[in-house]
């Protein structure tokens, strides 16, 4: 299965016009592993705020793109942690792992 | 609206670079000039420094979010005119009904529809647009605390009795020294002299409602009441004189033609609404008091006097206001004597 929603993700191409669509995945590209990287931090310093607030902005983006399932997972934590919950698990790989797949993806579609 | 709408000048405040490029090339196409500033404190300093019509403005965001952003906004004379549509995501919609409680003009979902982005930011636009256009023309005539009271409240053309102060002014005399009147010259003095009319009056938390030649009238106390018009309009009156004479010394250093008012004040209780038509509308009072403050203000030119006022306006002054009883008058049209006074001016006028 795909990571990448092609429909979301051409609709955005046409939202955006093709001129702009590499350098929407290039900042995609450049920041979500610092959010990442910052809600691993925020996980070891029980920063929950940190964590919720990245989480939600890679959901942002995820949807934006069409990255479905890295968006689910980014929900999933934004929700947890709003809860308070940083009973995280093995969701935060899950999440990485989901994210290289679909930035794997949105390499290709640079034009 | 759509092609031809103006283009704005927007700030997009986003944590977030994607959605920020996303907006602001979004809003670019449609050919507005965009800025962006990436968390609230940055918005802030970008939107004291220069002038904006639109922000879009994200809630969830480090430093300080879109809440705080849109508080401090809301609470800033400044700032408060200057439309603001939050963006948000789907899930956050309490907290966009919060911010639209508040006072934003409106939101947008993340990831944002270009169509409603459109339809959103141009509907957001020509609303201030025409805001600005109203307060503008409200403040030719009127106080900024006058015409802000009319943009919240709109005309209710009903009228109503309101305790109020007018005061009618006049040119009394023109001292030519020049040799002959050029045209030009006395529109441009009129012009210069209304300026600092309206100055004088609006400072006080006066509203000039009518200006017939070179002649105009004010009103204290009214469309918003507040005690102490009685005193705001005498105290009007002595900075208008006070500013007349500094114009004066000018216009003589200029060898041009000076000018002697006169001026008429009365209180009590008048009728008070808009008049007119939907094009063209003056808010103005009608009634005893505001006929008595006009033949004050004419008995001026018979006692060589610049300020006169009645009996209620002297009885609202504080005692630094020096006043002298001219005795009672018997106004034309008017069945009975009305005490007089005469308000001095601390610099001498010659009249």
């Amino acid at each position: 299965m795909p990571a990448i929603d092609k429909s979301t993700f051409e609709e955005l191409k046409q939202m955006s016009g093709a001129d702009f669509i590499n350098e929407l995945i290039d900042a995609f590209l450049e920041d979500a592993p610092k959010m990442l990287q910052s809600m691993q931090s925020a996980l070891d310093a029980r920063d929950v705020d940190t964590f919720r607030r990245n989480a939600h902005s890679l959901k942002s983006n995820a949807y934006t793109f069409g990255a479905t399932e890295l968006g689910r997972l980014a929900r999933e934590l934004e929700y947890m942690a709003r809860e308070n919950n940083l009973g995280v698990g093995s969701r935060l790989q899950a999440l990485n792992e989901a994210f290289e797949k679909a930035a794997d993806e949105l390499r290709g579609f640079r034009i | 609206m759509t092609s031809r709408q103006e283009p704005g000048h927007l700030l997009v405040v986003d944590d977030n670079k994607v959605n920020r490029i996303l907006l602001a090339r979004g809003l670019e196409g449609q050919g507005h000039k965009v800025e962006t500033a990436e968390n609230g404190k940055q918005a802030l300093e970008k939107l004291r420094n220069d002038s904006f019509d639109l922000v879009l403005l994200d809630i969830e965001m480090p430093e300080m979010d879109g809440y705080q952003v849109l508080e401090i906004c809301l609470q800033d004379a400044e700032l408060r005119d200057i439309p603001i549509i939050m963006t948000s995501s789907l899930d956050e919609i309490n907290s966009v009904v919060k911010c639209v409680e508040l006072g934003a003009e409106d939101y947008l979902n993340k990831p944002v529809n270009p169509t409603l982005l459109r339809a959103r930011v141009n509907a957001s636009l020509e609303k201030k647009r025409l805001r600005d256009e109203q307060r503008k023309l409200f403040r030719t005539f009127a106080t900024r605390e006058v015409a802000d009271e009319l943009l919240r409240t709109g005309f209710s053309l009903g009228g109503k009795y309101v305790d109020a102060t007018v005061l009618f002014a006049d040119i009394r005399s023109y001292t030519n020294y020049a040799e002959k009147e050029d045209p030009a010259e006395i529109i441009e003095l009129l012009n210069n002299y209304f300026a600092l009319m309206f100055d004088a009056i609006s400072g006080h938390q006066g509203t000039v409602n009518q200006m017939v030649g070179d002649g105009l009238m004010a009103i204290f106390g009214a469309p918003i009441p507040r005690e102490d018009h009685r005193e705001q309009s005498v105290r009007a009156a002595l900075e208008m004189l006070n500013l007349l004479q500094g114009f004066n010394q000018q216009q003589a250093l200029l060898n041009k033609t000076q000018i002697q008012i006169g001026v008429g004040i009365a209180t009590g209780r008048m009728i008070a609404g808009y008049t007119g038509t939907q094009h063209r509308a003056t808010y103005t009072c009608i009634g005893d008091t505001v006929n008595l403050a006009k033949r004050i203000e004419d008995h001026t030119k018979a006692v060589h006097h610049p300020i006169l006022i009645d009996q209620y306006t002297r009885e609202g002054l504080p005692a630094d206001i020096e006043v002298e009883a001219l005795g009672a008058i018997l106004f034309r049209g008017k069945q009975q004597p009305i005490q007089t006074y005469v308000v001095q001016s601390r610099e001498k006028t010659t009249f």
